[in-house]
Formats: C-alpha cells, sequence, structure tokens
C-alpha cells in the first residue's frame, strides 16, 4: 500500500541523507531494516502512536541544534567502579574508554564485527526489533537497524565483577547519533549496565537484549541534561524461562525524549521490571510508550513510570500489557503518575490492558496530581519551608519509582542528581 | 507567653464565621486545657495559630511573646517556638520517619542561626526520647505515620515535640486513641516538657489526661468563643454534667 504523501517525501528525504552501511554479516539485517522503513515510513503527526508526541524534529533531515550541557557537576557514576565505554556524539572513543576486556564478558563494537562473516550478533541485529514491528509500527527503530554508524555487542557469560558503564558524550551542537546496541545474557549469567549522558543533539538509540533461561539483567540509565536536546529510543527485551529483567531511567531536561520499550517474556516464571522518573521544567516533552507482552507461563511483569512536571512540561504515558491465550498466571502491573506542580504543566496516559487468558491478575492505574496541601502544612508545621517541603515531598513521589532500583548505591546516585535538579530550581 | 485577643476567623471559601472573638492569655510555664462540645472551634483556633491555608482572620490578634503570629508563614511560626500537636496526623507516603524529623530539627536550628545538629547527635537524641514513648527503631524508618495506628501516630506527635522543643505546644486531642497506657506515656512526655519557660494549651474532651497533665487553667469554648474560664475543678464538672449546665449559664 503507498504511503500518504506526506510522509512519503518526509521519508523518502530523510533516507536520502543518510547511507548504509555495507559488508559483512550485518548486511542483510540492514537491508531487511531499511526495506520495513521504506514500507511503513516514519511517523508522522496523523500517527495514533504519536498521538501525543510530535515526531517531526525526530525525523527531519538535519538535527536541530543543542547546545552542549555546561556544569561543574561530576558526570553521574562516576565514582563507580565500573567498565568505562565512552561514545562521542556517537562515535566510540578509544582513547576515553577503558580496555573491554572483562572476566565473564565480551564486549565489542558493532563497526568491528560487520568485517566479519560469522558472528552471534547476526541472530539478534535486528530481529528482536523486526518481532517489535508487530503490532505497532516503530519506524525509527528500523531506520536505526539499517542505519546505525556504531554501538556494541556485548555477551554477558558469567558475571562480571563490575557494571558496563556506556557513557554518551556530547560535544558538537549538530551532532546526529544513531547507536545499535545487541546484548546477550548467557543462561545462568547476569549483569548489570549502566548508561548515561545525552550524547548528540539528537539521538536514536536502539537496545536489543536477548535473556536466555535464568540469566539477569540491570539496566539503569540516566538521560542525558542538556536542554535541547532530543531522543528517541527503543528497548527490545527478549526474556527466557526464569530470567529477569530489571530496567530504571531517569530523564531530568532534554526537549524532546521519546523512550519506547517492547517486553516480550517468552519463558515460563520470567520477570520484568520497567521504571522510569522524569523530572522536567519549562520547554520538556517527555514520552514513555512500553509494551509488554506475555506468552509464557506464571511470568511477572511491573511497569512504574513516575513524572514531575512544572512551567508548561509535557509528560505522556503509553503503556499496554499484552497477555496472550495459555499465559495462565500472569502478574501484570501498571502504575504510571504524574506530579504537576502547576497549572500549566500536563500528563497524557493512555494505560491499556489486553488479556486473552482467564486465570491472570493484572492492574493498572494512572494519576496526576498537585502536592498534597495537607502534607506541605503538616512539613511546614515543623519547621520546613515551603521550598525544602515541596521538593522532600517531590522525592518521595518519585520514590516509588526509583525504589525499583536494586543496587542502593545506583539507587543514590540517582536521588542525588534528583536533589540536585530541584535544589537549583528552589 | 500566647495572647489571643478577640480573634475572629472565617473560612476563605464559604461565609461561615467560625471564631467568633476569642480572648485567650498562656502564660509561660502554664497549661491551660480547653474543652468544648464538637465543632466548637477547637481544631480551627489551632490551626489558625499554626498557619494553616484556608481560613480569614477578620478580626483580633495573636501574639507569641510579642510577635505577631498571623503574619507569619507557617515554619517561621515554627521556628518562632509555636508547635501543634495534630488531631489528625498527616500520613506522608515516601518520606522516612527519620529524614523528615531531621530536616525539622535542622531547619528550626537554622532559621534561628544556630548550628544544625550533627547526624550521630541527632541519632542519639531521637532513640533516647523514641524509648521513653515506646517507639521502636523500625517505626521511626517507616514513611512518616503511614500504617502507624492512632495510638502510634499520637506518640509520634510527642516525639516530634519532644525533638523540636517549642515554646507554646498546643495539642489537639491528643489523648483520643490512646490506650491507657499510652496515655501515661504522653502525658509522662508532655510532663518531662513542662518548664518554666514553655507554654501548653491542651485540647481535649476528657477529664483522664487532665489526671495526668494537671492543668492551670481550663477553658470551655462553645460556639466559637471562650465562655467560661476557671481551675481544674471546671473540667470535673464538664466530666460529671456534660455542657448543658456551663452552656444555659452563659446564654
Ligand atoms: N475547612 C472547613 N470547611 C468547612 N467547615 C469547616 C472547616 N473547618 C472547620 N469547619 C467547621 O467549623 C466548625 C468548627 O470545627 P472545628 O474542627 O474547629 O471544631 P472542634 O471544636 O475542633 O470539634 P471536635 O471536638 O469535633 O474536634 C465545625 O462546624 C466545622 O464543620
Ligand atoms: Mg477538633
Amino acid at each position: 500500500m503507498a504511503l500518504p504523501e506526506v510522509k512519503q517525501t518526509a521519508t523518502d528525504a530523510r533516507l536520502a541523507a543518510l547511507s548504509l552501511p555495507t559488508g559483512g554479516c550485518l548486511e542483510g539485517a540492514r537491508r531487511a531494516a531499511l526495506s520495513r522503513v521504506q514500507t511503513l515510513g516514519l511517523p508522522g503527526r496523523r500517527d495514533e502512536y504519536w498521538k501525543y508526541t510530535q515526531p517531526d524534529t525526530l525525523t527531519q533531515v538535519e538535527a536541530p541544534k543543542a547546545a552542549v550541557f555546561d556544569t561543574d557537576e561530576a558526570p553521574m557514576f562516576d565514582d563507580f567502579d565500573r567498565l568505562k565505554v565512552v561514545f562521542v556524539d556517537g562515535v566510540f572513543s578509544p582513547e576515553e574508554s577503558d580496555d573491554l576486556s572483562l572476566d565473564g564478558v565480551s564486549i565489542e563494537r558493532i563497526a568491528d564485527i560487520c568485517d566479519k562473516d560469522i558472528h552471534w550478533a547476526k541472530d539478534l541485529y535486528g530481529v528482536l526489533e523486526a518481532r517489535g514491528q508487530s503490532p505497532v509500527a516503530r519506524p525509527l527503530a528500523a531506520l536505526n537497524t539499517a542505519f546505525a554508524q556504531d554501538g556494541l555487542a556485548i555477551h554477558v557469560t558469567g558475571t562480571p565483577s563490575k557494571p558496563i558503564n556506556m557513557i554518551y558524550r556530547h560535544s558538537d551542537e549538530g551532532s546526529d547519533a544513531i547507536l545499535h546496541h545487541v546484548i546477550r545474557v548467557d543462561s545462568g549469567a547476569e549483569a548489570t549496565i549502566l548508561e548515561n549522558g545525552p550524547a548528540a543533539s539528537r539521538f536514536n538509540k536502539c537496545m536489543e537484549i536477548d535473556i536466555a533461561d535464568t540469566g539477569k539483567l540491570h539496566l539503569v540509565r540516566a538521560q542525558g541534561r542538556d536542554h535541547e536536546r532530543r531522543a528517541a529510543t527503543h528497548l527490545f527485551a527478549r526474556l527466557g524461562s526464569e530470567s529477569e529483567f530489571k530496567s530504571f531511567t531517569l530523564t531530568v531536561n532534554g526537549v524532546l525524549t521519546r523512550n519506547e520499550a517492547v517486553i516480550e517474556l517468552t519463558g515460563d516464571d520470567a520477570v520484568a521490571h520497567i521504571a522510569g522518573a522524569c523530572a522536567g521544567d519549562g520547554d520538556f516533552h517527555h514520552d514513555d510508550t512500553v509494551f509488554v507482552t506475555h506468552d509464557a507461563v506464571n511470568c511477572e511483569s511491573r511497569q512504574v513510570f513516575k513524572k514531575v512536571l512544572r512551567n508548561g512540561a509535557t509528560g505522556v504515558f503509553q503503556g499496554k500489557i499484552l497477555v496472550k491465550e495459555g499465559a495462565q498466571k500472569t502478574d501484570g502491573y501498571q502504575i504510571s503518575q504524574s506530579l504537576l506542580l502547576d497549572d500549566d504543566s500536563q500528563f497524557l496516559a493512555k494505560p491499556e490492558l489486553e488479556i486473552y487468558a482467564d486465570d491472570v491478575a493484572c492492574s493498572h492505574g494512572s494519576t496526576s496530581g498537585a502536592i498534597d496541601e495537607d502534607a506541605l502544612f503538616y512539613l511546614r508545621s515543623r519547621g520546613v519551608p515551603a521550598a525544602e517541603a515541596t521538593d522532600l515531598l517531590t522525592l518521595a513521589f518519585l520514590a516509588e519509582a526509583v525504589d525499583e532500583i536494586e543496587d542502593e548505591e545506583i539507587a543514590s546516585a540517582i536521588v542525588t542528581r534528583l536533589e540536585g535538579w530541584l535544589a537549583r530550581r528552589r | 507567653m500566647l495572647e489571643i485577643k478577640n480573634l475572629q476567623v472565617k473560612l476563605e471559601e464559604e461565609e461561615k464565621q467560625i471564631l467568633k472573638g476569642v480572648d485567650l492569655t498562656v502564660e509561660a510555664g502554664k497549661v491551660h486545657a480547653i474543652m468544648g462540645p464538637n465543632g466548637s472551634g477547637k481544631s480551627t483556633l489551632s490551626y489558625v495559630l499554626s498557619g494553616k491555608d484556608g481560613y480569614e482572620v477578620t478580626g483580633g490578634s495573636a501574639t507569641l511573646d510579642g510577635e505577631d503570629l498571623l503574619d507569619l508563614e507557617p515554619e517561621e511560626r515554627a521556628a518562632a517556638g509555636m508547635f501543634l500537636a495534630f488531631q489528625y496526623p498527616v500520613e506522608i507516603p515516601g518520606v522516612g520517619n527519620m529524614t523528615f524529623l531531621r530536616t525539622a530539627v535542622n531547619a528550626q536550628r537554622k532559621a534561628r542561626g544556630e548550628e544544625e545538629l550533627s547526624a550521630a547527635d541527632f541519632l542519639k537524641e531521637v532513640r533516647a526520647k523514641a524509648k521513653t514513648l515506646k517507639i521502636d527503631a523500625e517505626m521511626l524508618k517507616r514513611p512518616v505515620n503511614v500504617g502507624f495506628s492512632g495510638g502510634e501516630k499520637k506518640r509520634n506527635e510527642i516525639l516530634q515535640m519532644a525533638m523540636l522543643e517549642p515554646k507554646m505546644c498546643i495539642l489537639d486531642e491528643t489523648d483520643s486513641g490512646l490506650d491507657v497506657d499510652a496515655m501515661k506515656l504522653v502525658a509522662e512526655g508532655v510532663n518531662a516538657l513542662r518548664d518554666e519557660g514553655r507554654g501548653f494549651l491542651v485540647i481535649t474532651h476528657y477529664q483522664r489526661l487532665l489526671d495526668h497533665i494537671k492543668p492551670d487553667v481550663v477553658h470551655i469554648m462553645a460556639n466559637g468563643r471562650i465562655v467560661k474560664t476557671g481551675g481544674p475543678e471546671l473540667a470535673l464538672e464538664v466530666e460529671n454534667n456534660g455542657y448543658a449546665d456551663i452552656l444555659a449559664e452563659v446564654a
């Protein structure tokens, strides 16, 4: 079927400005992805899935300029014992990165794999993304698969002694980065991945995660604070039996962020927790779009999203739990809440449940509210100044999402960042 | 210490006058009790003195050691020494009791230009004071008042009072919901704080609390006014005969 003209024109223009990397074992996946983009067309304003978020600046040919955030605050996770992998404007920087060898994991650049004819990543690169195109199209992810300039292939074979930290530095005001990571977690293996930084003026990131039976992966990301940066990210995860995937995302600042997570529970007794906390002030639009599919017995999924919005900031949540036929004993939970610090800010939520099994426990809820006046007065009556009391209540509101992070050191780094954000706005 | 003169208060949103000229003076070192029928305006008086939104002062004044209270923000009143033990303590999910106490203590110290309490000193003090009120360590870790029983909430109010060491303490029905033993604990907590420089205003419906916290003066409030003032014997009269006689007498 032909695309609407506007969409066709926009898609053609964008594709014409990109060139497909050729050769090596990933070329087939890239070509297939390109044809998906051509068939689907890039997202447009009329698309139902983009009803609350305007995709224009994410799809236009040139990345809108974004100033580099200037701060003397130490970068996130700076004092952690971790393996650093640095990308500057979307390009791997060997000088700033640590040696990539670490027991229990193999880390390679996607760019290096491209030269090889045989590689495990071939069975994952673009595979979960392609599966994730239905029932809802995600053309920006297909675009990513086709054109990603860099990224990592991470194979977790054991239990690495420290987290792997991808650091995305932004140095050029007009940079446009497309990164694609594939992560395979073997049976019994367990790792933690940290990500932080804005990456570029415009960032398109795709991460495909395949967790074998009993494997575990923790993912914590802190998206960049550059006020004008834009990001569209996709997370595709497939979980085997008794495996576990826990992800948490912190977003403060950024003019536009769309984070899609597509999670498929394909093995029995698997657990997936997807959480996020965001804090936006003014020109800030933040969209969490989550799709969790239960396709096995006795799996648990949790979606916990909290947004603090002020000065006209906008928060969006589109979250779905799909329980397929036969996915009995499913335990699905979804909560999305916003704290609106003034009347100008807004939260748009579309929670959905679609259930084809009869023995399941699924619940979802979405709320939007202001600071609790009684709690505020109680705190003030004890001598806590109004601004400080509001911050305390704001952090308390975000706590339910932050509590999803298992590691206390990581959780406290996240809280510190949020406290800093609030303190700067007093 | 606390001087209230002809205080008149209406609801901000409605044309409803609640306090119709309250006159009341609590001297330093004294315990005053207020009794009165439901809905007579006792809690409203305590809220207005601590600065809650939703009320409009239409006349009169309230000062603490000469300082106009009604002009101050709630936190400024607290720093000036005002404390209200709430009739219905508020639950605050997500804020740990300990964090709350420490933030409050240090905020007041800061406002008064004093040095903040070190984490270690604070901990030592909280633990000691919590122990006398039989508040266990686990309760201190939980979010403020969340999942606390009625009596636990009231004891938590007294713990806050003990930590903040205010000049003027208002207790709004702190005895309601307390079992006999908890009532004793609370009364002991209050009595331990009795001091020449400190005033108390104890709002209650029952003589029982006043057996433990011996008041110097008892006031009866009805329909937005103090209608009668007397000694401790006034509370006994209410206990035995209810309000009917008193109200008839002043009507
Ligand atoms: N925010 C409000 N909105 C509506 N009515 C109010 C409000 N606050 C107080 N009132 C009314 O004012 C009157 C006095 O209430 P208040 O709570 O002060 O009484 P009280 O003496 O403390 O009673 P109790 O002994 O039952 O605690 C009541 O009629 C009450 O309904
Ligand atoms: Mg009352």
